[in-house]
């Protein structure tokens, strides 16, 4: 049965979700703002016999998860934005070699070592491959430790459906807050289905070869569109995302993570004043609710995007409703984090159109 | 049947696939993957084993093994093997890499594989050069060397010294054994063969990380004959790279 509602730090929620999802493989090095997540598997990895390891960089222990997921194992590694440019080669052989994995970015500010304050700022990085080569995550971004320890379960599954990495893409904030969770039934990862490509000594069968290396030109092209049918499937099947109060709203603030949650207190506080304010927030970064946010701006109202980047997220908003409304940014890079009032003024702002909060976007 | 019935001395291992290898004539990697598959036949590990292919030469390593296999990024091959055998204590991990993969881009992954003394066998291709990627200098480039990138040949003042990895890694403590071969004369190959021999046995008795460093003639970078360049291994590369066992911690004895 589902575990008792537990207050728990973000970190821990994604630790033990990863456990119960049958997660039992760890690799990872350290890295502010998401340590307490590996600091947390050390010891509740032990206690289910499974393996946790403290690399010696982030390349290595990206590529441990390689060699863990090529024999079979349910794996994950976590680290915050430096850390995951360091995964980027590891990640893009995940892609090729076609082999599931869950990856969490506690987000950081950047570019270069930056601070540790939230921020989204790894957004391209995330849904555009920050490695070489065509290539697609999936990314999922909570909003809560409720929603963290919901998609760290489904993750893994995406994982393996797909035979892909996904992304769970959270922030120092969200890692280091505490809420109250409850945690889905644990699963023994004795009794998923078995895979079969995995390593295991070629007992009884043909040996088998994982690689990612295609030096005949048609036959990387046939492996290139085999992924983009895969992620075609994926786009077709796994987009997620919440709305709020978006019936009769005028502005729709497009936000996700974080940023939504203090976009939804502005939305709240403008209700309150009277004002048709709501708010669309995607789970799914990539792949994108392109047609669910297109379809709600065909209704006319106004789309205003707030994210802890400088204007990243709002390309796939441009992308997704086109010139159908007008598009107006409030992009903050990591450090400060805005208020739920600062959010409201810029809503205002767009409502007024006096220009004061944020700006225009065009394509 | 008559009592002058053939008896079959010499055939392909069932560890190697029937493929024509990619290799330069007078490389030692022929020579080297023979080896391996040999020893996993003889011991009875083909169906257990899982290999890990490096970059560089013999990147292509899964189209001549004939047992499990996969291919690492660049230098992570020992990382790659952490994982697979972190999952799978019970079966064989192989890491098979050369000299810029496992003593330049890997070098990290390399020491601290050993140093957490990872029950993995790996086997060292020291050509003293970078083979795929058209004759550079490697880390185990000895002085003097013409590389394509060492014009004059290499200058230590410019271009540092050669880098001995096995002597590095023996100080680590969780190196088990180590030993240092060359790919050139019959009696070194089968002193080869006895070398792996005994890094299997370390890895099958779970004492810990074990490495053989293999010499091996490259004449095609090295712009020699075949002849010559298993001569120069000889008798130019060990002035750099000395032969015989490094560290022997195993108690094992000689493998025979």
């Amino acid at each position: 049965m589902p575990s008792e509602k537990m207050l728990m730090r973000g970190a821990h929620v994604v630790g033990e979700a990863a456990v119960r999802a049958g997660c039992r493989y760890y690799f990872g090095y350290p890295i502010t703002p998401q340590n307490e997540l590996p600091e947390y598997l050390s010891s509740r990895l032990l206690e289910v016999g499974g393996t946790f390891i403290q690399a010696e960089s982030e390349i290595a222990s990206i590529n441990m998860v390689i060699g863990a997921s090529v024999s079979g194992g349910r794996v994950m590694t976590s680290s915050s934005s430096p850390g995951i440019s360091l995964k980027q080669e590891g990640i893009s052989y995940l892609c090729g070699q076609e082999l599931p994995a869950v990856i969490v970015n506690m987000m950081r500010g950047g570019p270069g070592l930056g601070n540790i304050a939230p921020s989204q700022a790894d957004y391209f990085q995330a849904t555009r491959g920050g490695g070489h080569g065509d290539y697609r995550l999936l990314v999922l971004a909570p909003a809560s430790n409720q929603e963290l320890a919901e998609v760290t379960f489904d993750a893994f599954d995406l994982a393996d459906k797909y035979r892909n990495p996904v992304m769970i893409l959270g922030d120092g904030l969200m890692g280091q807050m505490m809420e109250p969770v409850i945690f889905r039934d644990p699963i023994d990862p004795k009794e998923l289905p078995p895979k079969d490509y995995i390593l295991d000594g070629c007992k009884g069968r043909e040996p088998r070869a994982v690689f990612s290396m295609l030096l005949d030109p048609p036959t990387l092209y046939q492996h290139n569109m085999k992924l983009q049918k895969k992620y075609e499937e994926i786009t077709a099947r796994e987009v997620r995302y919440e709305t709020y109060q978006v019936n009769d709203a005028e502005l729709i603030l497009v936000a996700y993570g974080t940023a939504s949650r203090i976009a939804k207190g502005a939305v709240n506080r403008l209700r309150r004043e009277g004002f048709r304010v709501g708010l669309f927030r995607p789970v799914t970064l990539w792949p994108y609710p392109k047609e669910a946010l297109r379809t709600l701006a065909r209704g006319g109202a106004k789309i205003g995007v707030f994210e802890l980047s400088v204007g990243q997220m709002v390309e796939d908003v441009l992308m997704s409703v086109g010139s159908t409304s007008e598009v107006y940014l409030h992009g903050i890079p990591g450090g400060p984090i805005p208020t739920p009032a600062d959010v409201a003024q810029f809503a205002l702002s767009v409502l007024k159109g006096d220009g004061l909060v944020g700006r225009k976007v065009e394509i | 049947m008559s009592s002058t019935a053939l008896k079959k001395l010499f055939s392909r291992p069932e560890s190697l696939k029937p493929n024509m290898t990619h290799y330069c004539p007078g490389c030692g990697h022929s020579v080297a993957h023979r080896l391996v598959a040999e020893l996993l036949d003889e011991m009875g590990l083909r169906e257990k084993t899982i290999g890990v292919a490096p970059v560089g030469c013999a990147v292509l390593a899964y189209n001549y093994f004939n047992f499990d296999m996969v291919e690492a990024p660049h230098g992570r091959a020992l990382a790659v093997a952490t994982g697979i055998k972190r999952v799978h204590p019970d079966k064989f991990v192989l890491t098979y890499q050369g000299d810029g993969d496992l003593a330049a881009i890997g070098t990290a992954e390399t020491i601290h594989a050993a140093n957490r003394g990872e029950k993995i066998s790996t086997i060292f291709i020291n050509n003293a050069i970078y083979g795929m990627t058209g004759g550079q200098m490697a880390p185990t480039t000895t002085v003097g060397l013409v590389a394509t990138t060492t014009p004059g040949g290499r200058d230590p003042d410019r271009d540092g010294a050669p880098i001995d990895i096995s002597q590095m890694l023996a100080v680590c403590q969780r190196t088990v054994y180590i030993e240092r071969c060359a790919l050139t004369s019959v009696k070194n190959i089968q002193k080869a063969k006895r070398a792996i021999k005994k890094s299997f046995l370390v890895q099958l008795n779970n004492l810990g990380f074990s490495l053989v460093e293999l010499l091996s003639p490259c004449p095609t970078n090295w712009k020699m004959n075949p002849s010559d360049a298993w001569k120069w291994t000889e008798s130019i590369l060990t002035k750099t790279y000395p032969l015989g066992v490094i560290k022997d911690t195993s108690g094992l004895g000689d493998v025979r």
